[in-house]
């Protein structure tokens, strides 16, 4: 199995460095990874730094791809990318937005494309909007769509940016099921995540960014402590085990 | 339920094809009554006669159609086809659906490329006189789209900084126009401002020949790009996520739209609302599926133009209105509408 290596990154917006030399321990196949920090930490631009759809210096590799040097077509074959949310103006149906991620980069004729598209919407449990205008559809119903053309590729390293930020409870859980079962396929899966409690009960491990630097990583019991909240968010926090066992962190105050 | 769907999908495509063919035939309808209006009004039989060669028709009905009429018909046909695809495929690729040829500075550009011509007298040398004007407007227009695109990728290429930029030389090309006009005599002064009204009345064969064959050069590559500009509309980073190379597409598209709107204010002067109505109209019609949208834009363009032609000569009866003055006449009302119906979404 191969896993996702990111050595000595560097991201700039203009004069501003947003992620300073950051190298991670690899991120390996069949996991799910959270990446958390505060707001502003560098944790979207590194995702898309990993995606390639922003400028860094430094190597980013899927085992022994250097994913900067792959050309569009190919790397769309690799990586799954899912932005925070979809245009909400387009009168595309899901169907047809879901069929251009696949055919975009020239894969598949269009039989083919159709019926994998199908078979993606029926496993995210939204086949019943497939021919539903994106620009009809709720904010939570077009994340489940993003999810649909990040993963239609089959991708071996998915990336998502808050992909729960839209969705009610029962989605929430539904997505990061998927997840789960995503990476048990054999996938590298990253994502951003704001609240600790789903990373907590999600994530096999969690990348903790401060300021554009890596604080802490680990498994979620390692990391979320309330000294690193405390330190990173800059609240007062409890990191408990509920009555099933699992971890929970409750955010009693902002610090003094 | 995953078949019953995609034979919905299906059916729905096919409803969307068909429509493709109805626009064609109302094209084709709407040059047929292009043909029979003017001053000498014919009757439909004779004018399918004399288009089909039949040997019964009166000499002059037939050189009527063919020699006065047709080039009229067939260039205004054209160039709304050629404007509503430029437009339908800017709107995509800046991601803006006000984008068009006119917004963007191409028409001013082309303008003032013709005011050169007429009023100073600068011409791009080894052409024939009467070529003088056209050629001008056409380097112009092209060369501000040149422009742009350069200045764009300067500044880092967003669809935003190309439609600051469009807006600012939009501006540019119209204070010198005004400038040329300031200092121009009557006659060309007067030659000038039909120009920029947009007229067909200066159709001929070869001018139909040079828009047919950017057409046909140009379309086949528009429709090849189909997936990849439907790609686009879920946002560049999206479309580059699915293995779009967005920069690459944006050049070759903005070179398309370039050649066929160039080529087509540089022939009949400006022409506003085709590029911007013509796309609007036809994504309510069949969607953002490119493979249906751009050739549904394209016959929409043409249908407009056709139209525009037909109304400009009857509208005030013995006078041959500008055709540009009628496009926007008709457009002004389906944009208002338009925006009207997208202030009641939201």
């Amino acid at each position: 199995m191969s896993g996702l290596s990111v050595q000595d990154v560097n991201v700039r917006y203009g004069a501003r460095r947003v992620i300073e030399g950051l190298s991670l321990p690899e991120l390996h196949a069949g996991e799910v990874t959270v990446l958390a920090g505060p707001n502003a930490a560098g944790k979207s631009t590194l995702l898309r730094a990993i995606a390639q759809l922003a400028p860094y210096q430094g190597r980013i590799a899927l085992g022994d791809e250097d994913l900067a040097r792959l050309p569009a077509n190919r790397r769309a074959k690799v990586v799954g990318f899912m932005p925070q949310t979809l245009p909400s103006a387009s009168t595309l149906i899901v169907l047809e937005s879901v069929i251009a991620a696949l055919r975009a980069g020239g894969q598949l004729g269009i039989h083919d494309a159709e019926s994998r598209v199908m078979a993606v919407l029926e496993r995210l449990g939204i086949a019943d909007l497939a021919l539903e205008r994106l620009e009809q559809l709720s904010g939570g119903q077009r994340q489940m769509v993003s999810l649909a053309q990040a993963i239609v590729r089959d991708p071996r390293l998915l990336l998502l940016d808050e992909p729960t930020s839209a969705l009610d409870l029962a989605r929430q859980v539904r997505l990061l099921a998927e997840l789960r079962r995503l990476a048990a396929e054999g996938r590298v899966v990253i994502a951003v995540l704001h609240d600790l409690g789903l990373a907590a009960r999600w994530a096999d491990r969690i990348v903790v960014l401060e300021h554009g630097r890596l604080h802490a990583s680990g498994a979620p019991e390692q990391v979320l402590t309330p000294a690193m909240l405390a330190q990173v968010y800059g609240v007062e926090a409890r990191v408990e085990r509920c009555s099933m066992g699992r971890l929970t962190v409750m955010i009693d105050a902002e610090r003094a | 339920m995953t078949q019953a769907l995609l034979d919905r999908y299906h059916r729905q495509n096919r409803r969307r094809a068909a429509l493709v063919v109805v626009m064609a035939v109302m094209a084709a309808l709407a040059v047929l009554l292009d043909l029979m209006t003017g001053p000498a009004g014919l009757p439909l039989g004779d004018t399918i006669a004399a288009l089909t060669g039949g040997t019964d028709v009166p000499r002059g009905t037939a050189i009527i159609v063919w020699e006065v009429r047709l080039p009229v018909a067939a260039l205004a046909l054209l160039v709304g086809a050629a404007l509503a695809l430029a437009g339908a495929e800017m709107q995509t690729v800046l991601e803006n659906p006000l984008a068009e040829p006119f917004t963007l500075g191409v028409s001013a550009a082309a303008a003032l490329g013709a005011a050169t011509a007429i009023v100073l007298g600068l011409t791009v040398p080894f052409l024939p006189a009467v070529w003088s004007v056209s050629a001008n407007a056409f380097v112009f227009a092209l060369g501000a789209l040149g422009l742009l695109q350069l200045l764009g990728r300067l500044r880092g290429g967003g669809p935003e900084v190309l439609i600051l930029f469009g807006i600012a030389l939009s501006f540019a090309a119209a204070s010198l126009l005004s400038l040329l006009q300031f200092i121009a005599s009557p006659d060309a002064l007067q030659q000038l401002v039909f120009w920029t009204m947009g007229s067909l009345a200066a159709a001929e064969w070869r001018s139909v020949g040079v828009l047919a064959v950017v057409l046909l050069v140009t379309a086949p590559f528009s429709l090849r790009a189909a997936w990849q500009l439907t790609a686009l509309r879920m946002g560049a980073d999206q479309a580059r996520s699915f293995g779009v190379n967005v920069e690459s597409l944006r050049r070759w598209t903005l070179l398309r739209v370039s050649l066929l709107s160039a080529s087509a204010v540089s022939l009949v002067g400006v022409i506003g609302f085709v590029g911007l109505a013509g796309p609007h109209i036809a994504r309510m019609l069949v969607g953002e599926d490119h493979r249906f949208f751009l050739p549904t834009s394209l016959l929409t363009g043409a249908l407009i133009m056709s139209l525009a032609s037909t109304l400009a000569k009857v509208v005030v009866p013995g006078v041959l209105l500008p055709i540009g003055l009628v496009t926007s006449l008709i457009g002004l009302p389906i944009f208002f509408s338009l925006i009207f119906r997208g202030g009641a979404r939201r």
